[in-house]
């Protein structure tokens, strides 16, 4: 089981922790909102929880609670621009079915 | 598919319900507009990735309209359709636009503010201003993926009411929601971080395209004040520009040349400018349309010489700045650098050493105030950071309302934090007052014709009773953005009336810091018309209650004390015109000393009339009435409360 960043997420995530000066590592989860039934997690740890599995990818420490794993096992973290929109996308192989806009899915 | 930024722990979002803000920076030569990503503050740049968007719109006769550098592409072929500058025109009349006559634009009077004649209609300087906010709210909802919930926009910390309203109806008229407008000293000031922890005395130097402004600031527990701010409207980059140009003229020994050819080394001048940032010297090289090649080298030290005289007259406001302060350079902790041209070396050099510090640059002094905006916005959105702060602004001259003898009662102090809401009770000056003027006033002066007057209204149908006896609330309030509103309300009857203050004309900066500096040289003079304004009313007050008194208990007195209560009355009516308060003052106690057995008689009279069987209501309104007369006719039994 596994959660990676691609070189390009991990270089963006680095430096904003660099700007924020501080926090543990990066922290990937779902929980049951939105139209489509979940929606992903993307924040800042400051703290490892108690139930929390840990990866390393291209210099990040990824944090994913055990809970939410079997939703984003495979998931690679990936940082694009659209015209002139830019942000993180989860690409995650279990999801059967999003809403339109994606923040939202269904596995 | 949407892209997600990375939030604080806990904060994450829920689906379609992200508060999108931004922080727009609305200057005169150039906008910006900035917002809160993953936690940094960003500036968003267009699909060129060109963060700057020329202030300029330029109206074609179809009615379409092109804003930035597209227009300002078109500025030297449709001058008089291409506006640029408008921010200088909110919320100004005619002929508070200095040098009308060297821009190329046809003015209009109208009430409130002027317009501007394009092909396209007549134009006010707020739709022009909506125009370029239009666009930047375009490329914000392009870049972050959805509708602006709000924006912070930044205004000069000298922007008057007219100002800071015609910026907010911009706003309105560009589908933005105000969340709040911030003074930029201030938003450069919480780009660099100063609102977390930071105390003391810092000054902000802001050097732009085209005006100089300079700001000392004072913060101390999280509340920003503005403590002087001074500057020049007709100084800037491009002025280095222009003594470029000149040298390049001066050294190439060129002829008078065509516009094309002035426009192209004046290009060369600036490119030549920004690269001596990095560079000792410049190369020039131009191609005239005569054929001739201008081939010259700019070095730093030519540079330097060349400009010393502009970067010595910003220093004449930072000096004046800092004495309408009442500070010298030592007091100030820091200093922050803002706008474009503060990037040329012998520029942070002069400010370095004028105030003996290294300034405060690592940011890019074009971006930091919309950085800044975009910090507060993002907050203000309800997107909470880490580490929680508050911001409080203050309002640069006190408000008050005029009182009877033409005196002004300060009811919200300048530098007071908003926003704030303070009420104060008044009553009535005469029996039977049904009716009550209010006149609402800013300044630091002691007496109204002194003060600038921003509204007038009146409160009706207060029911008549004994002078003394209404209680009128007046209510001021400030908003967020430093607008006021005046509400009067007559706490018996509940009769009540209001009026949202929107001056038809503001106050320059030069008219703020005139009052302000007015104020600093009249405070003994003011101190003493104040003092002989309030023996006058004193002494009418006196006059008046004497006269009530005798007319309803006259028979009291015999001929001769009646002659001389009368003597002593017209001795005080005299004094009391004149403008000697120790000659009113003694008028007032023989006044006081003739009556004196007169008001024990008229005591003695009532207490009788009471015990003769007269009811317990008539003895209290009587005994009511006769403490009046002790009381100050205007009651000021101020109730404040901070909103």
């Amino acid at each position: 089981m596994a959660v990676t960043l691609t070189e390009k997420a991990a270089t963006h995530v680095l430096n904003y922790m660099s700007k924020r000066g501080r926090g543990i590592g990066l922290r990937l989860g779902v929980r049951t909102s939105g139209c489509s039934g979940m929606a992903y997690k993307l924040e800042f740890a400051d703290e490892l929880g108690s139930d929390d599995i840990q990866f390393e990818s291209h210099g990040v420490r990824v944090l994913v609670d055990a809970k939410s794993l079997p939703y984003l096992d495979g998931t690679e973290l990936d940082f694009a621009r659209e015209g002139l929109n830019e942000g993180f996308k989860f690409n995650n192989p279990n999801v059967k079915d999003a809403c339109g806009c994606g923040e939202s899915f269904n596995v | 598919m949407v892209l997600l930024q990375i939030a604080e722990p806990g904060q994450s979002d829920a689906p379609h319900e992200r508060r999108l803000a931004v922080g727009i920076d609305l200057g005169t030569t150039n906008s910006l507009v900035a917002a809160v990503r993953s936690g940094l503050a960003v500036v968003l740049n267009d699909e060129l990735g060109r963060p700057l968007l020329p202030s300029v719109v330029r109206y074609g006769a179809d009615g379409e309209c092109t804003v930035g550098y597209e227009a300002l592409a078109q500025q030297a072929s449709d001058p008089r359709n291409t506006v640029a500058s408008a921010k200088r025109f909110m919320g100004r009349g005619l002929q508070d636009i200095a040098h009308r006559e060297s821009l190329p634009y046809q003015f209009e009077d109208a009430p409130g503010m002027v317009r501007l004649r394009t092909v396209a209609g007549s134009k006010s300087p707020v739709e022009v201003s909506a125009d370029v906010l239009r666009a930047l709210r375009e490329r914000a909802e392009l870049a972050l993926g959805g509708e602006l919930v709000g924006a912070v926009i930044t205004v000069p910390a000298y922007f008057d009411d007219a100002q800071r309203q015609a910026t907010k109806d911009a706003a309105r008229l560009a589908g933005l929601n105000v969340l709040r407008l911030l003074n930029e000293p201030t938003a450069a000031a919480i780009a660099y971080g100063l609102d977390n922890g930071a105390e003391g005395v810092f000054a902000v130097y802001d050097l732009g395209g085209g005006t100089f402004d300079i700001s000392i600031l004072r913060l101390s527990r999280g509340v920003f004040e503005v403590l002087s701010t001074g500057g020049d409207s007709a100084l800037g980059g491009d002025d280095f520009d222009q003594r470029i140009y000149c040298w390049i003229l001066e050294a190439a020994r060129l002829k008078p040349l065509s516009p094309e050819d002035s426009r192209l080394l004046l290009n060369r001048a600036r490119e030549a400018k920004e690269y001596l940032t990095f560079h000792g010297t410049a190369p020039i090289t131009a191609r005239l349309a005569s054929g001739e090649v201008v081939d010259l080298t700019l070095t730093t030290e030519t540079f330097t010489d060349i400009t010393r005289t502009l970067i010595t007259k910003t220093m004449q406001p930072v000096k004046k700045a800092l004495r309408d302060a009442g500070l010298g350079i030592g007091d100030v902790k820091g200093v922050i650098m803002v706008g474009g041209a503060t990037r040329m070396p012998q520029v942070q050099r002069a400010v370095g050493e004028y105030f003996k510090q290294e300034p405060l640059n690592n940011l890019d002094p074009d971006k930091v105030v919309a950085i800044g905006a975009a910090k507060q916005a993002n907050l203000l959105a309800g997107n909470r950071t880490g580490d929680d702060w508050l911001l409080l602004d203050v309002i640069p001259l006190s408000l008050g309302l005029e009182m009877m003898g033409g005196l002004v009662e300060k009811i919200v102090p300048r530098n007071s934090t908003i926003p704030v809401a303070r009420a104060q009770d008044f009553t009535t000056f005469r029996d039977g007052q049904t009716a009550l003027a209010v006149h609402v006033v800013q300044g630091e002066r002691e007496i109204v014709s002194d003060c600038r007057s921003l509204a007038r209204f009146e409160l009706r149908g207060i029911p008549p009773m004994v002078a003394g006896a209404a209680r009128i609330r007046v209510t001021f309030q400030v908003d967020a953005d430093g607008l006021l509103s005046v509400s009067a309300r007559e706490q018996t009857s509940g009769v009540e009336a209001s009026v949202v203050v929107k001056p038809s004309y503001g106050l320059s900066d030069d008219e703020i810091a005139g009052m302000l500096k007015d104020s600093l040289e009249h405070t003994r003079d003011d101190a003493f018309r104040r003092a002989l304004k309030e023996s006058q009313v004193e002494a009418q007050r006196l006059i008046e209650a004497v006269q009530s008194a005798l007319k309803n208990d006259g028979e009291l007195l015999d001929a001769s004390e009646r002659a001389r209560v009368d003597a002593a009355i017209v001795a005080l009516q005299t004094a009391a015109l004149g403008e000697n308060r120790r000659q009113i003052t003694l008028a007032m106690d023989e006044v006081d000393a003739q009556t004196r057995d007169f008001a024990a008689r008229r005591m003695d009279k009532g207490i009788r009339r009471a015990l003769a069987g007269r009811s317990i209501d008539d003895f209290a309104e009587l005994g009511e009435k006769e403490e009046f007369d002790e009381l100050e006719q205007i009651n000021e039994t101020a109730k404040e409360n901070q909103a």
